[in-house]
């Protein structure tokens, strides 16, 4: 694939602990084009573990092992946290759940978003402020000189994660990885944010990695999804066809779902299945 | 078994009194489970909180197994409605093994057989006897949502109020719990009234369903009109559509702005 933005090859996470070491993410295989790549899987699973070591935040004592970890021409696994610096936000961005937290609560969201621009781009404060505006737009903001001036705690969920998703574009990255961006906004507003990632992905042909664990969500909006289970990929599938996933892990979630139209007096549980843990690569 | 009679409940005295619910007249028989759903602030907890005692009704009249109740609850009305809160990581005290969470109720309503009654709850919600002494940090997010439930169960009520009692959990442990309560009903005849912003997980539990929106009752469906997009009201259609996934003909350029403020 010419297109390819990033291939990971074999990437683990392992953590130390008192009995030995943890895997939260074994030898996971993928690449991205793009396109829009759904990671789905229960807490616990690895999928955001995933997101972390691409964005290069995993921390220690973790640690990061890959075969092949490739970023366009880039290596990632031989930057520096000062070659990392300069590739976030300029050539991967990611979105996480709660704006709340992830803005800074004593500065205009304005500000904040001025600032990504300055850091990547050489730009004036005037140019910065510039394009700042203009992304806001972007995300749909009605009145974005007022909005630009207002503080996190003065936004709503949904209008915080929009200002979220302009910070992390202005920079104009090649990838996006949304970690549950709508986990905590209601389901109307939850409809609206999506619509907004699509539209901005699309234009700017950026690739993108939704991270989920929210099944119809990422049926619906991704074009390829990758399930995961303790820490490994058990499947790969096209979005539209998670309906017919052959893998039992896969099934049972789907059909521990309750479902409007076919209601149901007891939902069949999940049987977890001690083999699925063994290592597939 | 609860009558809802024009019921207000506003926080806040005087001019700066904010109405989180205005004026919901709701009537739930005995042994049905109805849901409430909407989305977050359209006053569904308040109105649960309310019928629980936790918070005074500003106007109306809440009527509990036939008897009018008000602020102040005897102890006897207390015992007959009980909550599940969402978050099984907040709501149980930290310091507290399930034995002594589970023993207070007992203690506070002067029960008899305490042992016997806490071994028979952990029992009914699929907890084993290896459960018993240990701290809310030693179980899994399943597990404390089922001591919960436990707590709720251990005082015999008539009435359990869901607030939300499956969103913080995995997609496989919520169908362990919507199968747990959906035979705690069946066994106990209890009668329930559930609120969720899922209407998947409120229409596997409930017949009928209200649709709340800024502290009003929109409409009052049944699952069965949910399944069957046999809604009338504009707001449930897009509350419908919005929880089907993603579609993004749903959604037309004008709905995504927002205005500032």
């Amino acid at each position: 694939m010419t297109d390819c933005l990033l291939a990971v090859r074999n990437l683990s996470v392992t953590y130390p602990g008192d009995d030995g070491d943890v895997r939260a993410v074994r030898n996971v295989s993928f690449t991205l084009g793009r396109e829009r790549l759904g990671i789905v899987g229960e807490s616990g699973s690895g999928k955001s573990t995933t997101g972390r070591a691409i964005m290069g935040l995993v921390g220690s004592p973790g640690r990061v092992a890959a075969d092949e970890l490739r970023l366009g021409d880039t290596d990632l696994r031989s930057l520096s946290e000062r070659g990392y610096r300069k590739l976030r936000g300029q050539r991967i961005a990611m979105v996480l759940q709660d704006p709340k937290y992830s803005l800074d609560p004593v500065m205009s969201v304005g500000r904040q978003i001025a600032e990504t621009h300055r850091t990547h781009v050489r730009s004036t404060a005037r140019e910065a402020r510039r394009a700042a505006l203009e992304m806001l737009q972007a995300v749909h903001i009605r009145d974005p000189e007022r909005v630009y001036t207002m503080y996190p705690h003065q936004v709503s969920g949904g209008m915080g994660q929009r200002v979220m998703i302009a910070m992390m574009l202005i920079a104009d990255p090649d990838i996006l990885i949304a970690d549950e961006p709508t986990s905590a906004l209601d389901v109307t507003v939850q409809t609206q944010v999506l619509a907004i990632i699509d539209d901005l992905v699309r234009s700017r042909g950026m690739g993108l990695i939704l991270i989920s664990h929210n099944l119809h969500l990422v049926s619906s909006f991704c074009d390829r999804v990758l399930v995961m289970y303790g820490g490994q990929v058990v499947e790969t599938c096209a979005a539209g066809n998670l309906a017919e996933a052959k893998h039992p892990y896969t099934q049972g979630l789907l059909a521990a779902l309750p479902q409007l139209g076919n209601r149901r007096a007891e939902l069949p549980q999940l049987q977890r299945d001690p083999a699925w843990m063994a290592d597939l690569a | 078994m609860i009558a809802l009679d024009g019921v207000s409940i506003a926080y806040g005295i005087g001019a700066r009194a904010v109405v989180a619910v205005r004026d919901l007249t709701l009537a739930v028989g005995e042994g049905e489970a109805v849901g409430l759903v909407g989305e977050s602030g359209s006053g569904q907890s308040t109105v649960l909180r309310a019928i629980a005692g936790l918070l005074p009704s500003a106007a109306g009249q809440i009527t509990l197994a036939g008897e009018p109740v008000g602020r102040r609850r005897t102890t006897a009305q207390r015992k007959r409605t009980q909550m599940v809160f969402q978050d099984p990581y907040g709501s149980l005290h930290p310091n507290q093994t399930v034995d002594q969470i589970l023993a207070l109720p007992v203690a506070i309503h002067r029960l008899d057989r305490g042992e016997a009654r806490i071994a028979q709850a952990l029992a009914e919600v699929g907890l084993g006897r290896e459960h018993r002494y240990r701290y809310p940090h030693q179980l899994s997010g399943g597990q404390r949502q089922r001591v919960a439930i436990a707590r709720a169960l251990i005082l015999e009520p008539r009435i359990l109020l869901l607030d939300e009692p499956t969103s913080a959990l995995d997609v496989s442990v919520q169908a362990e719990i919507l199968n747990l309560l959906y035979r705690l009903r069946r066994d106990h005849w209890l009668t329930m009234l559930m609120v969720s912003h899922d209407l998947a997980v409120i229409a596997h539990l409930c017949e009928r369903i209200g649709v709340m929106n800024h502290g009003q009752l929109l409409e009052i469906t049944t699952a069965t009109a949910m399944a069957n997009n046999q809604v009338t009201h504009g707001y449930t259609r897009q509350l419908l559509r919005s929880n089907a996934g993603f579609d993004r003909s749903s959604v037309s350029s004008g709905e995504l702005d927002v205005a500032a403020g």
